[in-house]
């Protein structure tokens, strides 16, 4: 459309958490500190924003199933309404932020902004931003997946309420957001303070900025290491969650020493595929295929692969079934050109995806 | 040659009418715009979302961000119908006997002329309003089908189910069809007066490249325009099963540049098409000879509507490049 081509698209930030996990504070953060941009905001209800912000639009969360016979091909539609409204009246906002409910599942939200055509013309999804109440995590754990996906689905994760747990109690849950997130950037705060460059525009969704510098998806191996620690040797086994003997050990081992703890509710798994340069022609189907079939139990995927002869990294990323790739910039020199991919989901087949990634190698 | 009366806006255009013979522009930001010698302005809300012509009164419904139903009336004035703090107003409706139906979240309010108001609760969103051309009945476009209330009787709704969320709802004028816009790109119909359940009863419209935002029934019924494509899809309605087995028209098709706004012509068989690139055809069912009406200008077309005589039509864009065609020249 001509309107929209000449229009830079708007980005989103996804906030997504428990009630209670501090969200409406770190809105009212972000409304309130003077950074000189607005904010048009999409909440469910308007509830204790204390801030008197023209542009707070209160949205009932609608989930459209799309009638293409996919399962996890689900949208806000509500979303798409509201962003639609919004978007008539340009200028007055420069971002929109879209604070979701407590038991929202993120991916709707997110898949929103590429599967709606009209959506995605105007405006990119910037990042999905999720608290965490360090104190209460291992109860929501326990009850309710949503706290699981929300975390997996996040590309930032605020561990909030520090204050409120001790340092071993701490360590314990950012190494189980760890486990089910291993490339989320995890920021510790209380009542929400954070710097909001470390919030807003991240561009985590654009392909062109995303995994650029990310120290978490390219020191992945360092990370683990740095996280669990020898302390917690249990994450180490759950980094093996596919493998259901390990799982089943690993149950029985904590339930004898030491008692419940909070990542024996982890369902969500990551499976972070490393492999040397690969052959486009075998990489494509492949990655097509895997996404056809595993769609609904992927969450996130991301990765850099290094295709032979190319002169440039090409990076990919996908939710669920939706996937997408370009090239990102040239390699550097004495860059190592080796393919890297993370998924995160659950029921994944790890033995399947190293074997079959591998196949894709040019030296396969 | 016809010829071209620019009025150049700031915003984004949500609809245009005639009321008499005065052409009105209602931009997203509230302001109303009348061409009533010279230009003149409305501040009707602050943020306009829905909008419905009132044939009956010859006057504007509009509904608001700011939680307002207004009317708009031909010399300019306007009145307050409803109000809902905080709630935007996206969905308005004119009815017979001066009824209006407004709607934002999950209910539909109908306001009669003697001032009662009655609701209809759905169980999902509220996304589009029609009242039925005979009989105080209301169509409610919802996720799964449409809702079919008796306004002035009690009862159960009829609900007519398809999977899918319905984003619009339309009448056909003679009351035996009605049609809605989906989120996929698509159509679906109803024929009323088939038996519930019965396959013949659904009227499935597919093959849109892009979602389909602006319907418009021809003259006598007999035809339905629609958008979605670099053409106008304009679906048969003569027979009792409607477009069922039967090609549509494709009418003013161009490469790549697709149709967002169509308006039957008020007599003639003959359809206004608007593009995204701002250009304007009007198009003649019986031969599908051509005529251009406007050339490509800032922004998508996004309204028209053609005076009662249909001399002339009034437009209104993306970006707020409006203007009113006159076709006498």
């Amino acid at each position: 459309m001509t309107e929209t081509s000449t229009q830079k698209p708007i980005p989103v930030t996804v906030l997504t958490g428990y009630l209670g996990a501090g969200k409406t504070t770190l809105l009212n953060r972000i409304l309130s500190e003077n950074h000189g941009r607005k904010y048009a905001v999409i909440v469910n209800e308007f509830g204790e924003i204390g801030i008197d912000n023209d542009l707070i639009v209160e949205s009932d969360e609608e989930i459209y199933e799309m009638n293409n016979g996919c399962v996890c091909c689900t949208v806000r539609g509500d979303l798409i309404r509201v962003v639609e409204g919004l978007m008539r009246r340009p200028g007055r906002f420069d971002a929109i932020i879209v604070e979701t409910t407590g038991l929202a599942d993120p991916v709707p939200v997110a898949q929103t902004f590429f599967m709606d055509d009209d959506v995605r013309a105007k405006t990119e999804l910037d990042a999905v931003v999720a608290l965490v109440d360090a104190k209460h995590l291992p109860l929501r754990l326990k009850d309710s997946r949503e706290a699981e996906d929300q975390i997996a689905f996040a590309d930032v994760v605020l561990l909030n309420k520090t204050d409120l747990v001790t340092p071993e109690e701490l360590e314990r849950i950012e190494a189980t957001v760890r486990v089910i997130n291993p490339s989320a950037r995890i920021y510790r705060t209380q009542r929400s303070e954070i710097d909001l460059t470390k919030v807003l525009d991240q561009g985590a969704f654009n392909l062109e900025k995303a995994l650029e510098n990310d120290p978490h998806f390219l020191d992945q191996d360092e990370h683990d290491d740095h996280v669990c620690g020898p302390d917690c040797n249990h994450d180490h086994h759950h980094h093996d969650h596919d493998h259901h003997d390990h799982d089943h050990h690993d149950h029985h081992h904590h339930h004898h020493d030491h008692g419940p703890s909070p990542i024996h509710d982890v369902t969500v798994q990551s499976i972070s595929l490393r492999g040397g340069e690969m052959n486009p022609d075998r990489f494509f189907p492949w990655i097509q295929k895997i996404t056809q079939t595993d769609g609904p139990n992927i969450l996130r995927l991301k990765g850099i692969i290094a295709f032979a002869g190319d002169a440039e990294r090409y990076v990919v990323q996908g939710v669920h079934m939706i996937i997408e790739g370009d090239h990102q910039r040239a390699w550097k020199d004495g860059e190592k050109r080796e393919s890297r991919l993370v998924f995160i989901g659950r029921d994944l087949d790890r033995e399947k995806l190293e074997r079959t990634f591998k196949a894709c190698e040019v030296q396969a | 040659m016809p010829t071209v009366a620019p009025l150049d806006l700031e915003g984004h255009v949500v609809g245009v009418v005639f009321l008499k013979d005065t052409p009105f522009f209602a931009e997203a930001s509230g302001t109303i715009h009348r061409l009533d010698h010279g230009h003149r302005t409305i501040e009707a809300h602050d943020g306009l979302l829905s909008l419905d012509r009132d044939e009956a009164n010859d006057s504007l419904l509009t509904g608001g961000e700011d939680g307002k139903v207004m009317r708009i009336f031909a010399d300019g004035t306007t009145s307050l119908v409803a109000e809902a703090p905080r709630k935007w107003i996206s969905q308005v409706a004119a009815g017979p006997q001066g009824a209006v139906a407004y709607a934002y979240g999950k209910t539909t309010h109908v306001r009669l002329a003697d001032g009662t108001t009655k609701d209809f609760p759905e169980e999902r969103t509220v996304e589009g309003i029609a009242f039925a051309p005979k009989g105080l009945r209301i169509a409610v476009a919802r996720y799964n089908g449409v809702s079919m209330h008796w306004v002035a009787i009690a009862g159960q709704p009829a609900d007519l189910e398809w999977k899918g969320a319905h984003t619009g709802v339309t009448f056909s004028p003679d009351g035996r069809f009605v049609v809605t816009t989906m989120q996929e790109n698509a159509l679906h119909g109803w024929k009323l007066d088939a038996k519930a359940g019965a396959e013949a009863r659904h009227m499935r419209m597919t093959g849109y490249p892009a979602k389909v935002k602006s319907l418009s029934w021809s003259a006598k019924g007999k035809w339905l325009a629609s958008s979605g494509a670099p053409a106008a899809i304009v679906w048969p309605f003569q027979g009792k099963d409607g477009p069922m087995g039967k090609a549509p028209l494709e009418l003013g098709t161009r490469a790549n540049i697709m149709v967002t706004a169509v308006s039957c012509h008020p007599a003639e068989d003959v359809v206004a098409i608007g593009y995204e690139d701002g250009m304007i055809l009007a198009a003649r069912f019986a031969d599908s000879k051509e005529v251009l009406l406007r050339r490509p200008g800032k922004g998508a077309i996004t309204a028209m509507a053609w005076s009662k005589n249909g001399r002339q039509l009034a437009f209104g864009s993306a970006v707020g490049d409006c203007g009113v065609v006159d076709l006498a020249g």
